[in-house]
């Protein structure tokens, strides 16, 4: 299918950042017969299949805890939101393809072959509700990472042409224009001679050397530009020398979320080749979760070898020059609540640095009941937020969140992915909230001592 | 009578040597049909050193829920506690079982009294029957249980039931229910490396691997 882009026009007036609503889903994409699609899920499926994925799948006890820390299954009470239940039949298939009993479970016929219906009907339960937060894979007594089983289930969705419409849309769209979302290198230029103008600061684009390469996710280009004001501030109070490339500055993977390995390694090889190509020491990610784990922890993967550079996130970065004195901030009179991103926090590692950023700001944090490792997803991530006719589950599951951040009783609502903030934004809308989800990026920007000031 | 007798001899003798075979080469098959696939290495940056450490670390921690998710799952997995407590008491506890794997292995230790021994099989029992009325009532445990399950379930249950019976020589005549009750344990064994029950095994490995994925990342887990 071709012309993504004239057919299924992004949506951009919108709280949230997606294709606009489709009249007519296209959730099967490709013309082929249930042979062959099966066939293409399964060797998908089992591309990366290696024997940590093999060990969880010969785990699971059946016990059920995992049901009851997810946020689809805790608002809903419907059994099939449970966790490992998701991946029942790529379980199925394991058992009867790879698993160390395969031959005999086909042969006395133990194990009938999965459908390709079964999958269609699974499609919800892989796409539309699990966000891989990772939040099942702190419980299950086994130790067993759903999360990451879910990634490789996707794997095999795509290769068989079975991903929801609108993120199949989107990463059409990023592959075509190197930006999911419309912010391709002419917009991306076009913004920043805007802000460089409206702001008055300077934001270096393209330049051949720097020490730092900066990165940006395009639902900020494209929603919160003022994103990458605070960027250049605080790179010029660091006195780094660093540049944005317009051969390699999206952030964001929706093939990752897609599960199209191909398009996931293509985004990555884009920022690491324009990393080495200025001879960065250090490549900065955005306020962006998934990009986290793309780059920080696949990204090598992907590539092949080690990468020659490190890679922060930005809240990591931020927390660095505030220890080196490199960073003063003027105290906020406030409180404040963290909203821990998934893939930063929980599967990223990044625990500490967003809190050490707040107290350095002098609020007073008051952290949610359930936080840090265990924090609730905003209901967003996954791609899910891109998937209208997830809409109504979305805001179901939006509702822990709300009810914890009323909880703290915080003045502010603090986060530092800006797909949570476009979550959080949606939600608000939706419910009428009073909260708005601020970026710990921008408020560092913001409370900068002036230059002079020795405060 | 000497068929009865044959009946204990066979489960003394030949089930049991077949049962330990089958148990020690089933398990052997599954865990190398599953590590011996491939690994690729993980070519990211580590944030911590040594994170197999951090695998060993997960293998305890993982054993009692975090304060976060205790007040949804704690009652079962109190029940679940009861029941794994009451079961290892009774099999490593119970002298002529220590004679048994003294015979097997050689190693042995010293034997509970009888009054211990009794309550504990009697917890396990009455906890195993409250967690499979669990399951079949549970919307969440009805969806995903399969006849793994239920028949692991019956396997487990069997011999402690004939277990406690032959123990107070209820219901029969002591070599016929010994008889039973090894036989049943026998078959428990036997079944145990193909189904869900092979957890006692792979509890080490699956939460070693995540404890070390999440601690290279200086990820809690
Ligand atoms: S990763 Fe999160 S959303 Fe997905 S199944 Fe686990 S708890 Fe639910
Ligand atoms: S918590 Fe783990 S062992 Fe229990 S049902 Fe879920 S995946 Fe299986």
């Amino acid at each position: 299918m071709t012309g993504a882009e004239t057919e299924f026009p992004p949506e951009l007036d919108q709280p949230r950042l997606s294709v606009k609503k489709p009249e007519q889903r296209y959730d099967k994409q490709g013309e082929m017969d249930d042979a062959e699609r099966l066939d293409r899920a399964m060797r998908g499926f089992v591309h990366d299949f290696g024997s940590t994925a093999a060990l969880y799948m010969e785990s699971c006890v059946h016990c059920g805890q995992c049901a009851e820390v997810c946020q689809y299954y805790v608002q809903t009470g419907d059994p099939k939101y449970t966790p490992i239940w998701k991946l029942e039949p790529f379980k199925q298939a394991y058992k009867r393809e790879i698993g160390p009993f395969a031959p005999f479970f086909r042969l006395f016929k133990l194990k009938r072959r999965v459908t390709v219906q079964e999958l269609e009907e699974w499609q919800e339960l892989i796409y539309d509700s699990c966000t891989q937060c990772g939040r099942c894979t702190m419980v299950c007594p086994m130790g067993i990472d759903i999360a990451s089983l879910v990634g490789l289930a996707r794997h095999g969705m795509a290769a068989a042409g079975l991903v929801p419409h609108e993120l199949w849309a989107t990463v059409q769209r990023a592959q075509r224009e190197g930006s999911p979302l419309g912010a391709t290198p002419a917009v991306l230029k076009d913004r920043i001679a805007w802000l460089e103008d409206e702001h008055g600061v300077e934001i270096p684009l393209d330049r051949s050397q720097a020490d730092v390469l900066m990165t940006i996710s395009s639902i900020e280009i494209m929603k919160y530009p003022q994103s990458i004001v605070a960027l250049a501030r605080i790179m010029g109070r660091m006195g780094e020398s660093w540049t944005f490339r317009s051969d390699g500055y999206e952030a964001t993977n929706f093939s990752m979320f897609a599960g199209d390995r191909q398009g996931q390694r293509e985004a990555s090889l884009k920022l690491i080749e324009a990393a080495i190509a200025v001879g960065a020491k250090t490549l900065i990610l955005p306020e962006c979760g998934h990009a986290y784990q793309a780059l920080r922890w696949q990204g090598a993967n992907l590539y092949g070898r080690s990468l020659p550079f490190q890679v922060l996130q930005i809240t990591e970065y931020l927390a660095e020059g505030i220890r080196q004195g490199r960073l003063g901030l003027q105290p906020l009179q406030s409180s404040a609540t963290f909203h821990d991103p998934c893939q930063i926090v929980r599967r990223g590692g990044v625990n500490e640095a967003p809190r050490e950023v707040l107290r350095a700001l002098g609020v007073e944090l008051r952290e949610m009941d359930e936080h840090g490792a265990y924090n609730w997803c905003c209901g967003g991530g996954g791609g899910v937020v891109t998937i209208h006719r997830a809409d109504p589950l979305r805001y179901k599951t939006y509702q822990i969140k709300m009810r914890q951040v009323e909880d703290t009783g915080a003045e502010m609502l603090v986060s530092s992915c800006s797909n949570c903030r476009q979550t959080f934004d949606d939600g608000q809308a939706h419910f009428h909230w009073d909260k708005t989800a601020q970026s710990l990026l921008e408020l560092v920007a913001d409370h900068l001592v002036t230059e002079q000031g020795n405060s | 009578m000497s068929a009865e007798t044959n009946l204990l001899d066979f489960a003394r003798g030949p089930a049991l040597e077949a049962a330990l075979i089958i148990l020690v080469f089933g398990i052997f098959w599954r865990l190398v049909g599953v590590l011996a696939l491939p690994r690729t290495r993980d070519l990211s940056e580590p944030r911590v050193r040594h994170a197999w450490l951090g695998g060993v670390k997960t293998i305890f921690t993982r054993m009692w829920p975090r304060r976060e998710f205790r007040p949804r799952i704690l009652h079962w997995e109190a029940v679940s506690y009861i029941f794994h407590i009451g079961l290892a008491v009774v099999i490593l506890g119970l002298v002529p079982h220590i004679l048994l794997i003294r015979d097997i292995t050689g190693l042995s230790w010293p034997g509970l009294p009888d009054g211990v021994i009794t309550f504990a099989a009697g917890a396990a029992l009455i906890s195993l029957l409250a967690l499979l009325a669990h399951r079949v009532t549970h919307p969440v445990l009805r969806q995903i249980s399969n006849f793994d399950d239920y028949f692991s379930w019956l396997l487990v249950f069997t011999p402690l039931l004939t277990g406690l019976m032959a123990y107070y020589h209820l219901g029969g005549r002591y070599e016929d229910l010994l008889g039973l009750h090894m036989l049943s344990a026998e078959l428990l064994l036997a079944w145990l490396p193909f189904s869900k029950l092979a957890h006692t095994v792979f509890f080490l490995f699956s939460r070693g691997v995540t404890g070390a994925v999440y601690s290279r990342r200086g990820a809690r887990i």
